[in-house]
C-alpha cells in the first residue's frame, strides 16, 4: 500500500497532468447525447484502468471525440490530452498517434508511471477500426503502423496485438505456438514477452 | 467549511507527540556514547533505562527482555533469521507457519527463505481478513518451529485472536511471534498475558520518532542477533544506541499507556462516524475488514468505478491525506496483496482508501472529509467506463 509522502518523493506530475487530470477535456457526459460514428473500449477495470473513446467523423478527419476513463491520474490525464490532439487529426494521423507523443505533450510521466498512458492511443485507435468497420471499409493504415519485433518470423507488434485483442494468445506459449516467434536467433524473446504482457494488461477480460 | 490539511495516513507514520519532541529536545545534551564508563555516557544510559522501563510496561513485559532496534522491519527479520538458524543448526522443527497477509518486511522475508529451501506456510485469511482457525489449525503439527502472526493488520484493521492462537502454536510446541507494530497504543498488547515469544514494535507508529523500535524476547526464548559486532543490548543487537531517538519512544510508550482506552474509544468513534456518515451520502460502497474486530483508527473502503490514486490525488488537492491500495499507486499492476488475500474483487481493490486516524484528528476532520469526499466519487464514476 502507497500513501501520500511517497508520492511526493517518488513522482511529481507536471502542471499538464495536474491540470488535464483536475480539469479533463472532452470528457463524454451523458446528458449532451454525443452520438459517435465510431466507438472503441480497452483496458478492463480488474487491470485498473479502461477506456472509451467515441469520434465524429467528417471528410475523414475526427471532428469530435469523447472519452470515459476508469483510471488512475495519469490515465485521466493521459486520455484527456490525447483527445486535445486527435480533433482535427486525419484519420491516418490520428491512427499513427503513439503513447510517446502523448507523454510528451503532458511533459512527460513518471517511468513507472507510463503503462498507465497506454491505453489513449490503443483506444481512439479502436473507435477508428470500428468507425471504417461501420462504414464497410477496408482499414488502409493497420500495416503501416506494423512493426517487425521478431526478425527471423516476421513478426509484427500489430500481430501479437491482435492475437492477444481476440484472445487467441493467452500465454506466451500460445503465441509461439501461433507465430514462432523467438524460434530461429532468440534476440526478440525479452523484448516480445514484455509487449505481450503490456497488451495482455490492456486487453485481459 | 473552510480549507484545512487533515492527516489520515496514521497507520502509515504518526506526528511526534509535543511530549515527545520536547524530551527529544531536551535529550540532544545527552550526546555520550551510552556503552561507556564516563559521566556522559552513564547519563545517556540512564536515559535508555528509562525508557526500556517504559517500552516494558507498554507491552507488560521485563525490560530485560526489550531490545531496542531501528524498528520492525529490523525485529521481524531478526525473528525469521532465528527461526532460519535454528533450522541451519538442525532442529527438528523445520516449518515456519505464517498468514497472507503479514507486513513486506515479513512476505519478503518468507519468499527469499523459501527460495532457498526453507519450509513456510501462509495460513489464509477470510473477507473480514481474520486468520481462518480451521486451516490455521491444520497447519500445525510437529514440524513447525515458529509461527508468526500479526496483532492487527495495517491496511484492514482486522485484529487477529494472538491469545488463542499462540495456545495453539504452543499446544503445537512452537514459538510464537506476532508483530504488533499497528496495534501498539491502539489495543491493549500484553506480551505476558498472551503468552508469545516475541513481539516486534516501532516507535514510529505511535507518536515517537521514526528509525528506532523494539523487539520483546520472552526470558528464556531462543535468541541470536541479527546485528552482530558488538556487546550492546546484552550482545544482542549490536550498534550505537540511539540514545534520542530510544528516550523519545520511552516517552510514547508512556503516554500510549496512560492514554490507551481513552484513545481506543476517540478513534472508534472518529472511525464509525466516518463510516456511517460515507455509507449515508455515497451509493454502492464496500467496507473492508472486519466490522468489529478492527483497529480502532482504521477505516477501509472500497468505491466501485473509482480508482484509489485518482481519489487519493483528488483528496490531496482538498487537504486530505489517505492511502490507497491500488496497483498504480504502488508502481505495480498488482493491487494491495492483503485484500486480495482477504478474497476481495480485483476491482474493489483497486478503488480501496484506507483512513487512518490518530491522536491529532478532530470530529471537524471527518465532517471535512464527509463534505470532500461524496463530489469526488461522484465526479470520478461521471469519468468512469462503468
Amino acid at each position: 500500500m502507497s500513501n501520500l509522502s511517497s508520492f511526493m518523493n517518488q513522482w511529481v506530475y507536471t502542471d499538464t497532468v495536474k491540470d488535464h487530470f483536475m480539469n479533463p477535456k472532452n470528457l463524454w457526459r451523458k446528458e449532451e447525447n454525443f452520438e459517435p460514428d465510431g466507438v472503441g473500449e480497452v483496458g478492463s477495470l480488474a487491470c485498473g484502468d479502461q477506456m472509451r473513446v467515441g469520434i465524429k467523423v467528417k471528410d475523414d478527419r475526427i471532428s469530435d471525440l469523447r472519452w470515459l476513463t476508469y483510471g488512475c491520474a495519469s490515465a485521466i490525464a493521459s486520455t484527456s490530452m490525447m483527445s486535445e490532439m486527435a480533433i482535427g487529426m486525419t484519420l491516418e494521423e490520428a491512427y499513427h498517434l503513439t503513447p510517446n507523443m502523448i507523454t510528451d505533450a503532458l511533459g512527460g510521466l513518471p517511468e513507472h508511471k507510463f503503462h498507465c498512458s497506454v491505453l489513449g492511443d490503443k483506444a481512439l485507435r479502436a473507435a477508428i477500426d470500428d468507425y471504417l468497420a461501420r462504414q464497410g471499409r477496408e482499414n488502409p493504415f493497420k500495416k503501416k503502423v506494423a512493426k517487425i519485433i521478431c526478425e527471423c518470423k516476421g513478426v509484427t507488434d500489430q500481430q501479437i496485438e491482435d492475437l492477444v485483442k481476440t484472445d487467441k494468445a493467452k500465454t506466451l506459449e500460445d503465441l509461439r505456438q501461433l507465430t514462432g516467434y523467438g524460434t530461429g536467433c532468440g534476440k526478440c524473446k525479452a523484448e516480445v514477452a514484455e509487449y505481450f504482457d503490456e497488451m495482455k494488461h490492456i486487453y485481459a477480460k | 467549511m473552510d480549507n484545512r490539511i487533515v492527516y489520515l495516513d496514521n497507520n502509515a507514520t504518526t506526528q511526534m507527540a509535543p511530549e515527545v519532541t520536547e524530551i527529544v529536545e531536551r535529550s540532544s545534551d545527552l550526546y555520550g556514547n551510552a556503552s561507556s564508563m564516563h559521566d556522559f555516557g552513564r547519563k545517556a544510559y540512564a536515559g535508555i533505562d528509562w525508557s526500556r522501563k517504559e517500552l516494558a510496561a507498554l507491552i507488560d513485559a521485563s525490560p530485560d527482555e526489550v531490545i531496542f532496534n531501528s524498528g520492525a522491519s529490523e525485529g521481524n527479520n531478526t525473528v525469521f533469521n532465528i527461526a532460519r538458524d535454528l533450522i541451519d543448526g538442525g532442529s527438528a522443527r523445520n516449518r515456519v507457519v505464517t498468514t497472507t497477509i503479514e507486513h513486506p518486511s515479513i512476505i519478503e522475508t518468507v519468499k527469499f527463505l523459501k527460495r532457498r529451501g526453507y519450509r513456510i506456510d501462509e495460513a489464509p485469511v477470510d473477507i473480514t481478513g481474520r486468520l481462518d482457525m480451521d486451516k490455521f489449525r491444520a497447519l500445525l503439527g510437529p514440524d513447525v518451529l515458529l509461527v508468526s502472526v500479526m496483532t492487527g493488520n495495517n491496511e484492514t484493521g482486522t485484529i487477529q485472536p494472538i491469545a488463542e492462537v499462540t495456545r495453539l502454536a504452543h499446544e503445537a510446541g512452537a514459538l510464537m511471534h506476532t508483530d504488533a507494530t499497528q496495534a501498539i497504543g491502539k489495543i491493549p498488547v500484553t506480551a505476558h498475558t498472551w503468552g508469545v515469544d516475541y513481539l516486534t514494535l516501532s516507535g514510529h507508529k505511535f507518536y515517537g520518532p521514526k528509525g528506532v523500535g523494539a523487539l520483546y524476547v520472552r526470558s528464556g526464548a531462543p535468541f541470536e542477533p541479527f546485528v552482530n559486532g558488538g556487546h550492546q543490548e546484552g550482545g544482542r543487537r549490536a550498534g550505537t544506541y540511539n540514545t534520542v531517538a530510544i528516550i523519545g519512544m520511552g516517552k510514547a510508550a508512556e503516554l500510549a499507556r496512560l492514554t490507551q482506552q481513552d484513545e481506543h474509544d476517540r478513534l472508534w468513534a472518529m472511525r464509525e462516524k466516518l463510516r456511517k456518515g460515507l455509507e449515508e451520502r455515497i451509493d454502492n460502497i464496500v467496507v473492508n475488514g472486519h466490522p468489529v474486530e478492527c483497529l480502532p483508527g482504521t477505516l477501509n473502503v472500497s468505491f466501485p468505478s473509482a480508482e484509489g490514486e485518482s481519489i487519493l490525488l483528488y483528496l490531496d488537492m482538498s487537504g486530505i491525506a489517505v492511502s490507497t491500495g491500488s496497483a498504480c499507486a504502488t508502481g505495480s499492476l498488482e493491487p494491495s496483496y492483503v485484500l486480495l488475500a482477504s478474497g476481495l474483487d480485483v476491482e474493489l481493490a483497486h478503488g480501496s482508501i484506507r483512513f487512518s486516524f490518530g491522536r491529532f484528528n478532530t470530529d471537524a476532520d471527518v465532517d471535512y472529509v464527509l463534505e470532500k469526499l461524496p463530489p469526488i466519487i461522484e465526479r470520478l464514476r461521471e469519468m468512469s467506463t462503468r
